[in-house]
C-alpha cells in the first residue's frame, strides 16, 4: 500500500481493508484536527471578537474583570441577606448566597473574558459580532 | 482652608446650592444637580445647534454630531441587530450624558457627576429596568429562558439557575461600579499628583526642581483621563447594547 488513506489499486476506496490500528490513528488525527479548528475559533473570539477588549488597556481590563467578580459576590451576599431578613432563616441565606455569589462572580469573569457562553446560549461559544 | 488643598476627596463633596426640603426629604439643588443640568444643556444644545442648518454637505460641527450618531448606531446594530434600533434614543442619550459628564468633569474645579455611584447606579438601573420590562412585555415568561442554559442535567438546574440569576442581577452593579470606579480613581490620582507639585514647591529651589516630575505625571495622567472618559462612555453604551440584545433575543 503506497497511500494509506487513498484508493489502494483494488477499485475500493476508504478504510475497508486497513488494519484496525490505522483506523484508530485516522480517527485520532481527525479528532485532533477538529479540536484545533474549534480552539482556533475560540481564540479569535477571545482576542478579536470583542471590540471592548480591543480598545481596553491593561488597567481597564483589570478593573473590568475585578468589578465583574466583586459584583457577583456582592449581589449574592445581598440577595442571601435579603432572603434571611424576609424569611428569618439567618444565617443560612447569607452562607448559601455567598457561595452562589462566588460562583456567579467566576461566571461573570469568564463571560467578560469571552471564555464561556453568553446568557441563554447554552454550550455554544460566543458568536463573533462584527 | 489649607487642608483642603491636599485633600483629594474634597472634590467629590456635595453641597446644596439652593436648599429645599419637601415632606421631610432633602431635595436641595446641589452642585451635582447643577452639573447634571450643565451636562444636559451642553449635550442637547450642541446637538441642536450643530444640526440646525441641516446642510446636505455637513460643516465641521454637523459632522461631529453625525459621527456621534453613526458611532452609536453602528454599535447598537452590531450588538442587537436591526431590531435594536428602536432603543437608539435611550442608548444615544446615555452615551452622550456619560461622555459629556466625564469630559466636563476633567476641567479643574468642575464637579464630576459620574464619580458618584448613586448616579451611575441609577443609569444602570434604568438600563436593566428597560431590559426587564421590554423582555417580559415581548416574550412573556419565555424571557425566563434566559436563565436556563441548554443541555444542563436536571439535578444541576436549580444551582445553575440560581447562579445565572445572581449573575444577571450583578450586571447593573458591575456596570455602575466600573464607570464610577474609573472616574473616582482617575480624579483622585490626578489630584494627588497635582498636590505633590504644590507641596514640593514649598521646599525651596530643590523642591521646585523636583516638582517637575509630578507635574509631568499630572500632564500625562490628564491625557489618560481624557482617553478613559471616552472609553468608559463607550463601554457603558456597548454593555447597554449587549443587555438590550438579551431582551430582544432571550434564547438565541
Amino acid at each position: 500500500m503506497a497511500d494509506k488513506t487513498g484508493p489502494d489499486g483494488t477499485g475500493e476506496t476508504g478504510r475497508g481493508r486497513q488494519p484496525e490500528a490505522t483506523i484508530r490513528d485516522d480517527e485520532l488525527e481527525r479528532r485532533r484536527r477538529d479540536l484545533e479548528a474549534s480552539l482556533a475559533t475560540r481564540r479569535t473570539d477571545r482576542f478579536e471578537g470583542k471590540d471592548e477588549a480591543k480598545a481596553a488597556t491593561g488597567y481597564g481590563q483589570a478593573l473590568k474583570l475585578s468589578s465583574e467578580f466583586i459584583a457577583g459576590v456582592v449581589v449574592g451576599v445581598g440577595l442571601g441577606w435579603f432572603i434571611d431578613r424576609l424569611a428569618g432563616t439567618a444565617p443560612w441565606g447569607l452562607i448559601v448566597g455567598l457561595l452562589l455569589g462566588f460562583g456567579a462572580g467566576i461566571l461573570n469573569v469568564l463571560r467578560s473574558a469571552g471564555l464561556t457562553s453568553e446568557f441563554g446560549q447554552g454550550g455554544k461559544p460566543r458568536e463573533p459580532k462584527e | 482652608m489649607a487642608a483642603d488643598k491636599v485633600d483629594p476627596i474634597h472634590q467629590f463633596q456635595i453641597h446644596p446650592i439652593i436648599p429645599l426640603h419637601i415632606g421631610g426629604y432633602d431635595v436641595s439643588f446641589t452642585n451635582s444637580s447643577l452639573f447634571m443640568v450643565v451636562t444636559i444643556v451642553l449635550a442637547s444644545g450642541f446637538l441642536y445647534m450643530s444640526t440646525a442648518s441641516r446642510a446636505l454637505i455637513p460643516g465641521r460641527l454637523q459632522s461631529v454630531s453625525e459621527m456621534a450618531y453613526e458611532f452609536v448606531g453602528n454599535m447598537l446594530r452590531d450588538a442587537a441587530g436591526k431590531q435594536g434600533m428602536q432603543f437608539f434614543p435611550l442608548v444615544f442619550s446615555l452615551f452622550m450624558f456619560v461622555l459629556v459628564a466625564n469630559l466636563i468633569g476633567l476641567f479643574p474645579y468642575f464637579f464630576t457627576v459620574t464619580s458618584h455611584i448613586i448616579v451611575t447606579f441609577t443609569l444602570a438601573i434604568l438600563v436593566i429596568g428597560t431590559v426587564l420590562v421590554y423582555g417580559f412585555a415581548k416574550h412573556g415568561f419565555g424571557f425566563l429562558k434566559l436563565f436556563v442554559p441548554h443541555g444542563v442535567p436536571g439535578y444541576l438546574l436549580p444551582l445553575v439557575v440560581a447562579i445565572e440569576i445572581i449573575s444577571f442581577v450583578s450586571r447593573p452593579v458591575s456596570l455602575s461600579v466600573r464607570l464610577f470606579a474609573n472616574m473616582l480613581a482617575g480624579h483622585i490620582t490626578l489630584k494627588v499628583f497635582s498636590g505633590f507639585v504644590v507641596s514640593l514647591s514649598a521646599f525651596g529651589a530643590v523642591g521646585i526642581a523636583g516638582s517637575v516630575l509630578p507635574l509631568a505625571m499630572a500632564v500625562a495622567l490628564s491625557a489618560l483621563e481624557l482617553l478613559v472618559a471616552f472609553l468608559q462612555a463607550y463601554v457603558f453604551a456597548v454593555l447597554t447594547c449587549m443587555y438590550l440584545n438579551d431582551a430582544l433575543h432571550p434564547s438565541h
